[in-house]
């Protein structure tokens, strides 16, 4: 009878030695195969007496044990080493490149727009809107240019073909200020709004688009004056322009619309080139004409110019988006030219709230 | 308006210095825009003595000088005919900028002779015309003495702004008013004590306009010598960029840019009978001091002799009776004209004269007379002669304005605290009379048209004591954070352009204006401007495309390989002005890539996933979209369509059909969209309350149908996912082809039908109960379940 030991340290040796599942497929068949040499070996167990079962049982078992168990642990390893030689030989360059989703962008002026609405919806104004093509009273007459006010040829005013249902020139609006009147008939006061938008002018050079956009403000009220209007411009200045402190001067000025009228300069510090304290200003840019709503617009609309008074200015949105963002060139802002749009545009996620900043 | 230093300080006595009188202009509202002292520019050049002149011995028409100009004899070569030994000349050494003819000298040899620098004309300097020999100085003048010092020319001019409401400022005068007013000096009052006529006016004077020209004042003056004007009349002129001309044509400019009384002056020998302001008759004609002929209308007045029509009245003289070297008779015309009829005649002949704009903005009716005295004692003293009677036809609107003033007004409508007897001390130093009460009578002067309220008045008061000095109030704050002030419609706006710029499109603005035939590409524009600035910015755009695919265009130029392009804005369309998004997607979709292959345009289908993303992230049920054919020709008629949400459609989409992308001038093929906001269903409420997932888990089964190719696969979609509305949650179609085995018109369309039980797990039974279900609703629609 063959020596279980002997049988054993031959087959693990066997099992050791397969280097493919193949040859350890082999190796299992010669030994635990129907007429394997352990399969054999075992069933010499049923020619025994009873005692040397007791004693060659358990051996024989064992024998029987570690090979099956050295088959699986070397099938193990082969299957390891044939997956790893796998992996290795599936290798990719991680070095290639991989295209990015295309970069959308948003344009300067509706993020600066966004910017606006945020600021002053903290100080309780909403935004109001008009029709661009608008008749001649609103963008005229109710705002104080009668017909041959001289102020009405110097706004280079685009007309636009035919009357109105109600036989009025019709225009395209010159400036954002048909809204104050549109918003004075269309709702009771307190009003506080800024309405933003396009508009349009007969004019082109290197610094005048024929259209561009503006911002008005307008606050009606009891009591409201010029203190009031020198506050807001400040309090907006200096969110706007993300600046501490700020410093305006107020010049007279005209506009038929206001009474008094007031432009105010902006004091710049070269240094930075931002707004800044008095101290630091060298420097005035004009940014906003305002003043007073002139009584007889406050009439013109249905108020009575003895309870109700207020405030109202504008400017220009391109103009803000230029002096916060450093752009130079307003004819580019119109033109639509990719690189011009991702080089200034804005990233869909810089949206301006207050507890993230304005300023993307 | 411009005006020298020199020229304000004959009607400001005032010691203040430049700075003082520029900080004070602006801050009266009077913005000055430009100091300019010609004399900075000049300060390099100094006088100097030619020595000797010989000769240049390559060049008959060139001399080479030898001057002194302070350092001893340096060597210059000149071409001007008069340089000459012993004359005195101005002198620009190398390094000088000659501001007439731009350019900076230096050392050079001309026609092989070394030349140190440049003997100037006037035109060289920027001080006259005259360019056709050097200048020269009297012999007096000191050698090596910066010349603009010694000329005098240090008279720095000033250019301020004009606000339409200041008519009064364009006249020094009025400048002077304003800043005597200010504490900057005192005015100095011109004398216009009557001159008296010594013989009856010749000339008879009417005015038959009383509407056009409500006053008509004039006198003759004889015996006048017509000459050049005095040099500081000229130089002061000059100085304002004015030509000076002769004396009676200067003593006008004179009297306009000093007192914003424009004058006109007539040579009586050339008129015959009298003169009459009247109503032109419609096609007569003025040859105009201008050089050009305008033909007037019936709206427009005219001053006319006997004959024919001389002056377009407040606008422009005419050349025919206009004063000459020969005139010894003048007629002054001092008229007043009405600001509204001076402005519709200069924008209908479009004409803008220094007269048009003081009349149009309206002189002071107060100052015809006197004006006409001042200028009568001006032409006696430069070009003597003896005075007429003055004649006065019509009469001014003299009739004075009285505002009733609240002088509390001040601190409630500017929020600053001026005391009252400082107000009325302001009103009184600007002309206006003040009489004290509870409530102010306040009579306006005559040269203040602009004022007629009590705001007006709050104007001047803050105005003189300091706009700038308007203290800064919060505004009453609401309690607690602020409230959302975003209409729906903003939101949308602001979403929308977000979810666009997410998904990989670029925001542009292109012009609300267009070519009208891009325009008319796009169905035709139904608003049209009237005047546009040109021809190509005429058409109120009725689709946001246009304006989109001409920016394509314009990147396509700049070798933009891909472009993605959308705007948010207005389409002027007969029945209004729409919100509205447009999308556009035009070159390559997809870069060749290593992993992709070849490089792959936009197609249909790529539209109609941007639409349809953009109609999601505003909250449009996507599902219940239907798909219906394009209605509009600028869509390809086989790869567009228009989605409706049951009747309302909210947007087309598709591929853009070629001839119109031709007439646009862009390569296809373009995918776009556009997205009508005002059409959209309001956003849907956000769903709040309890919820719990499905307990079981969703299966799905396959099936593939064999249709018509007329069909549309929506209509398939949508009779499956009706075949049982409690089990079916999602039909998806995943598989279209033709060809193979079907025949000719048939297509093969597969969809996965998602399955979502809610009570217990499906059975055998229940799934082919379902089945069915599917397969007779596919039949009704003619679909053949695939065997």
């Amino acid at each position: 009878m063959t020596d279980p030991d002997q049988l054993q340290s031959e087959v693990l040796g066997h099992i050791a030695a397969a280097a493919s599942p193949e040859a350890l497929e082999a190796v299992r068949v010669a030994s635990m195969g129907k007429a394997g040499s352990v399969t054999t070996l075992m069933k010499s167990l049923g020619g025994m007496t009873p005692e040397q079962r007791q004693t060659e049982g358990p051996r024989l078992n064992g024998l029987r044990e570690a090979v099956t168990a050295a088959l699986a642990a070397r099938k193990t390893e082969l299957e390891a080493a044939a997956l790893d030689a796998r992996l290795k030989a599936e290798r990719q360059d991680m070095t290639l490149p991989v295209g990015l989703p295309p970069q959308g962008s948003i344009h300067p002026v509706s993020q600066v727009m966004d910017e606006l609405a945020e600021i002053f919806a903290d100080m309780g104004f909403a935004v109001a809107t008009g029709p661009e093509i608008e008749d001649d009273w609103h963008n005229f007459t109710a705002l104080n240019i009668p017909e041959h006010h001289p102020a009405r040829a110097m706004h280079d005013t685009f007309y636009v073909d035919g009357l109105d249902a109600e036989g009025r020139k019709r225009v395209l609006r010159t400036h954002t200020s048909p809204v104050q009147i549109r918003t004075m008939m269309a709702s009771k006061p307190p009003i506080r709004i800024i309405a933003p938008g396009r508009v349009y002018r007969s004019d082109s050079d290197a610094t005048h688009t024929p259209m561009f956009h503006q911002i008005e403000g307008l606050v009606i009220d009891k009591g409201i004056t010029l203190a009031h209007l020198r506050w807001t411009l400040e309090t907006f200045i200096k969110a706007f322009f993300e600046v501490d402190d700020v410093t305006l001067r107020f010049r007279p000025s005209y506009f038929p619309f206001t009474e008094p009228s007031v432009e105010v300069d902006v004091g710049y510090s070269s240094k930075t080139g931002k707004p800044a304290a008095a101290a630091d200003v060298d420097k005035w840019l004009e940014v906003l004409g305002s003043g007073m709503v002139h009584p007889r617009v406050i009439a013109a609309c249905g108020l009575d110019p003895q309870e109700w008074q207020g405030f109202a200015f504008g400017t220009g949105v391109d103009r803000l988006a230029m002096l916060k963002y450093g752009l130079t060139d307003l004819r580019a802002f119109f033109d639509g030219d990719l690189r011009w749009l991702r080089q200034h545009g804005f990233a869909f996620l810089d949206v301006p709230t207050l507890s993230a900043g304005v300023s993307a | 308006m411009k005006f020298t230093l020199s020229w304000l300080k004959a009607h400001l006595d005032t010691s203040a210095s430049l700075t003082e009188i520029t900080q004070a202009l602006t801050s009266l509202g009077l913005e000055v825009e430009g100091v300019e002292d010609p004399a900075s520019k000049l300060a390099p050049f100094v006088i100097a003595e030619v020595l000797t002149a010989e000769r240049h011995p390559q060049a008959d028409k060139l001399q080479v000088l030898s001057i002194d100009a302070g350092n001893g004899p340096l060597q210059v070569v000149c071409g001007a005919p008069n340089a000459r030994a012993g004359m005195k000349g101005v002198f620009g050494p190398p390094g000088a900028h000659v501001p007439g003819a731009g350019i900076t000298l230096k050392v050079a040899a001309i026609r092989g002779v070394e030349s140190n620098g440049m003997m100037c004309s006037t035109r060289e300097l920027e001080l006259g015309s005259d360019h056709d020999g050097i200048i020269e100085l009297d012999p007096s003048a000191p050698v090596g003495t910066a010349y603009a010092e010694w000329a005098g020319l240090s008279d720095p001019v000033i250019d301020i702004a004009i606000t339409p409401n200041r008519q009064e400022c364009l006249g020094i005068h009025g400048i002077a008013r304003d800043l005597a007013a200010a504490g900057l000096g005192s005015l100095i009052e011109p004398d216009t004590t009557p001159v008296p006529g010594t013989f009856p006016n010749p000339v008879a004077i009417a005015t038959h306009d009383a509407q056009g020209c409500p006053a008509f004042h004039a006198r003759t003056v004889r015996g006048v010598k017509n000459g050049a004007s005095p040099a500081w009349l000229q130089r002061w002129l000059t100085a304002v960029g004015l030509r000076p001309i002769s004396a009676l044509v200067d003593i006008t400019s004179y009297m306009s840019i000093a007192h914003g009384r424009p004058l006109h002056v007539y040579d009586v020998a050339t008129l015959t009978g009298g003169l009459t302001a009247r109503r032109a008759r419609a096609g007569e004609q003025v040859n105009a001091l201008n050089g050009k002929t305008y033909t007037l209308d019936d709206t427009m007045t005219v001053i006319a002799d006997d004959v024919h029509a001389h002056d377009i009245g407040g606008i422009m003289g005419g050349i025919e009776s206009g004063v000459s070297a020969a005139t010894t008779t003048v007629l002054i015309e001092a008229a007043w004209f009405t600001p509204e009829r001076i402005g519709a005649t200069g924008r209908a002949l479009g004409i803008n004269s220094d007269a048009r704009a003081r009349f149009e903005r309206g002189v002071d009716p107060g100052f015809v007379a006197p004006g006409l005295e001042l200028a009568t004692r001006m032409v006696q003293d430069l070009c003597g002669g003896e005075a007429s009677d003055v004649t006065q036809a019509g009469t001014l609107p003299l009739t004075p304005k009285v505002v009733h003033y609240d002088p509390a007004r001040v601190a409630g409508l500017a929020g600053i605290d001026v005391a009252e007897d400082e107000q009325a001390a302001i009103l009184t130093r600007l002309g206006f009379t003040v009489s004290l009460g509870e409530r102010w009578a306040v009579t306006v002067p005559s040269w203040r048209r602009d004022v007629d309220g009590e705001a007006d008045l709050v104007e001047e008061v803050v105005r003189l004591h300091g706009l700038d000095r308007v203290p800064s109030t919060p505004l009453p704050r609401r309690e607690g954070v602020a409230l959302p002030t975003a209409t729906p419609a903003q939101k949308r706006e602001r979403r929308l352009r977000r979810a666009l710029a997410a998904a990989g499109f670029n925001e542009a603005i292109t012009w609300s204006f267009l070519p009208p035939a891009h325009a008319a590409a796009f169905g035709g524009a139904a608003h049209s401007l009237s005047n546009p600035i040109s021809t190509d910015m005429a058409a109120m755009r009725p689709s946001l495309l246009p304006g989109l695919l001409a920016a394509a265009a314009r990147n396509f130029d700049r070798a933009q390989p891909s472009v993605r392009l959308f705007e948010l804005g207005q389409r002027y369309l007969a029945s209004g002005e729409h919100p509205t998004a447009a999308a556009l997607m035009a070159g390559d979709a997809r870069a060749r890539d290593w992993r992709t292959g070849a490089s792959t345009k936009f197609d249909a289908f790529d539209a109609k996933a941007a639409a349809l993303a953009a109609l999601a992230a505003l909250g449009v049920p996507t599902d219940r979209l239907s798909v219906q054919s394009p209605a509009d020709g600028w869509w390809h008629p086989g790869r567009a369509g228009r989605l409706a949400l049951g009747k309302q459609v909210l947007a087309d989409f598709g591929l853009l059909y070629p001839a119109t992308l031709t007439t646009l001038d862009v390569r296809g093929p373009v995918a776009a969209f556009e997205l009508y906001l005002d059409a959209l269903p309001p956003a849907p409420k956000r769903k709040t309350g309890a919820w719990a997932p499905a307990a079981l888990n969703p299966l799905t089964r396959d099936f593939a149908f064999v249709v018509d190719e007329t069909m549309a696969a929506e209509s398939l979609v949508r009779a499956i996912t009706g075949a049982d509305k409690a089990l079916i949650t999602q039909v998806r179609l995943f598989d279209c082809f033709a060809g193979g085995s079907l025949s000719e018109g048939k297509v093969s369309l597969a969809v996965e039908v998602v399955l979502q039980p809610t009570e217990r797990t499906l059975t055998d039974a229940d799934i082919a109960a379902l089945s069915a279900k599917v397969i007779a609703a596919a039949a009704k629609l003619g679909a053949e379940l695939r065997g």
